[in-house]
């Protein structure tokens, strides 16, 4: 079980998730002190480690569209956040399997800050409202890259194979 | 069935007669294109190797495009300290395409690969910048990618385990009335697609519209596809795009051109006449927020932004030293332009264009991405209005979360300048 700690709409966009003027800080153990920059009382809650690991962003569709800047992903990941949207935006879908960030595609999830949620394999249950959302699962394809630990670890077997 | 340009592109790279929407490939890659965020992909790079016993090797240096344009010249000592790490790699792999902060050979990424000849037809190209689908404007099918993935790239020379994208037709009819523009339509598009409506998806640009269009328009429609979600843009290679290479960007061997087939199956098409389009404006905080100029005329802007990837072109800087000779821009209004390339901007000087600009009072800043996305000079105040010709208007975008941008043409940007409101170049009385 994981509490919905932030409820966002559609087209969140990189922007707003890691602003582009901390760019220069690229070392995952220094991006997460951005995540949310903008939003001082959520990045406050953050710094201050006031989320428990495994709380859930729920956001709507389009989540991480914009850059392809992988400290959006990064600065999440610091947290161990999980995203449940309604969809996500095609980098940053990308970068989240590549590092290892849990995310959830999951077209009709509905749920509001403080409720409870099931992340299963096959589906979110929000216990608050009772009710149970689809998840759309990801390809063979991504799912080989988060089995192997993300797509460094993917990256270095073919490399080991190969030689 | 026949195939895409997508298509035929994918199934080459990845040594395949033929790939169907949904297969899974591995593309080989032909230019593999980051910026700062080289130090990144370095760290990852390194990583990839750890405890492999094997020497870390870029897979073919000549593939390999680094150009520094986000934070330049540098902004603060970390970045300095960031690209001079980038620098040091770049020596120690002999890497071949840098482009270092210079007067020469310069510029803004996506502006030094098409005009370097960098990029040709049937090429697959990624790059650690969402708008590398600029390139498709080339023929080449060209996205982007994070860091970790481009450290992939440069170990293996492959993009594992991409899907083929099913692609969406867009034909566009009609003559651009005049002060109307490529940015225009690509707004137009974004606006009726949505900002998700091509995600995972591609836009392959037809129609004489878009046949009639110089190289430099077709930069604008592919840069701004990934505004609609899209994986790419794509104009399938012509006549232009030969001449192009050719005239403008040097290249002097054989290009061939890849052509989508006849029966390509398409996932729909969008017919568009552009003989009755009017500008168009990008309304805050999104880009398919997107309204007909006579819905949003006469808002007061504080800073006008004419530049970038998206329309820092010698013909987006000519429209607007046009609509500006003679005239100031207005005393409670500030105007940046910041040309795509150094070439660019030499061009501009040599035309006169950069002394029009200066002398009605605009800034003529250096080659650069800095104030698209608020990281290097042309912050917003608490409550300012920018309207810019970038290609995106996020909240926060220009730095300011507290600010507001708008996105248009460089002749809506020229004649507002002027005005110090959002105002119709039609209408404006400039350009005599």
């Amino acid at each position: 079980m994981a509490t919905v700690v932030y409820a966002l709409g559609d087209d969140i966009s990189t922007d707003v998730i890691y602003p582009g003027r901390h760019m220069a800080t690229v070392l995952p153990t220094e991006t997460p002190q951005f995540a949310f920059a903008d939003d001082a009382a959520f990045n406050g809650k953050l710094k201050a480690r006031e989320i428990a690991p495994g709380s859930v962003v729920v956001a709507g569709k389009n989540f991480g569209c914009g850059s392809s800047r992988e400290q959006a992903v990064s600065c999440l990941k610091g947290y161990d956040l999980v995203i449940v949207a309604r969809g996500f935006a095609r980098i940053f879908l990308q970068n989240a399997i590549n590092l290892g960030l849990r995310v959830a595609t999951c077209p009709t999830i509905e749920a509001s800050v403080g409720d409870e949620l099931e992340v299963g394999a096959a589906e979110v249950v929000n216990q608050m409202a009772k009710k149970r959302y689809a998840m759309v699962p990801l390809p063979a394809s991504r799912q080989a890259i988060i089995d192997a630990g993300g797509l460094i670890p993917y990256t270095r077997q073919r490399l080991v194979a190969a030689k | 069935m026949g195939m895409t340009v997508v298509q035929k592109i994918l199934a080459r790279a990845s040594g395949l007669k033929a790939v169907a929407v949904g297969d899974v490939v591995e593309p080989r890659v032909d230019l593999a294109m980051s910026h700062e965020n080289a130090a990144l992909v370095i760290n990852q790079f390194l990583e990839v190797y750890a405890g492999t016993g094997l020497v870390p090797r870029v897979w073919d240096p000549e593939r390999v495009a680094i150009i520094f344009d986000h934070r330049v010249p540098a902004e603060s000592p970390k970045t300095a300290t960031n690209q001079k790490k980038v620098r040091e790699f770049v020596t120690a792999h002999q890497i071949k395409r840098f482009h270092d902060i210079r007067g020469d050979v310069g510029g803004i990424c996506h502006q030094i690969l098409p005009e370097s000849g960098y990029v040709r037809p049937g090429a697959v190209v990624v790059g650690t910048d969402s708008h590398t689908t600029s390139h498709g404007a080339l023929g080449a099918l060209a996205f982007g990618i994070g860091a970790t993935e481009m450290a992939s790239v440069w170990a293996l020379g492959a993009v594992l385990n991409v899907e083929v994208p099913p692609t969406i037709k867009v034909v566009a009819r009609g003559a651009f009335r005049d002060y109307v523009s490529p940015k225009d339509l690509i707004l137009k598009l974004i606006g009726d697609l949505t900002a998700e409506g091509a995600n995972f998806r591609v836009l392959e640009f037809h129609g004489e519209t878009v046949r009639r269009m110089s190289t430099s328009g077709r930069l604008t429609l592919c840069n701004m596809s990934v505004e609609a979600g899209a994986t790419s843009g794509i104009v399938p290679a012509d006549d232009e795009t030969l001449r192009y290479l050719r005239d403008e960007a040097g290249v002097t061997n054989s290009v061939e051109p890849v052509t989508p087939d006849a029966d390509a199956a398409y996932e729909r098409t969008i017919e568009l006449d552009v003989s009755d389009l009017e500008p168009q404006i990008a309304c805050p905080h999104t880009v398919d927020n997107v309204q007909p100029l006579a819905n949003v005329a006469g808002r007061k802007v504080h800073q006008i932004v004419i530049g970038s990837c998206t329309n820092g072109r010698l013909d987006d800087l000519a429209v607007a030293a046009h609509l500006l000779e003679g005239r100031k821009v207005a005393a409670d209004t500030r105007m940046l332009v910041f040309p795509a390339s150094a070439k660019i901007f030499r061009q501009a000087i040599e035309l006169g264009l950069v002394a029009t600009l200066m002398r009605a009072g605009a800034v003529v800043m250096n080659s650069g991405c800095g104030p698209c996305l608020g990281v290097h000079e042309g912050a917003l105040g608490d409550g300012e209005v920018a309207l810019s010709t970038t290609n995106r208007n996020f909240k926060g975008r220009m730095g300011n979360p507290k600010s507001e941008v708008y996105l248009c043409s460089p002749a809506v940007a020229a004649a507002s300048a002027v005005t110090g409101v959002i105002t119709d170049p039609r209408t404006s009385g400039g350009g005599n």
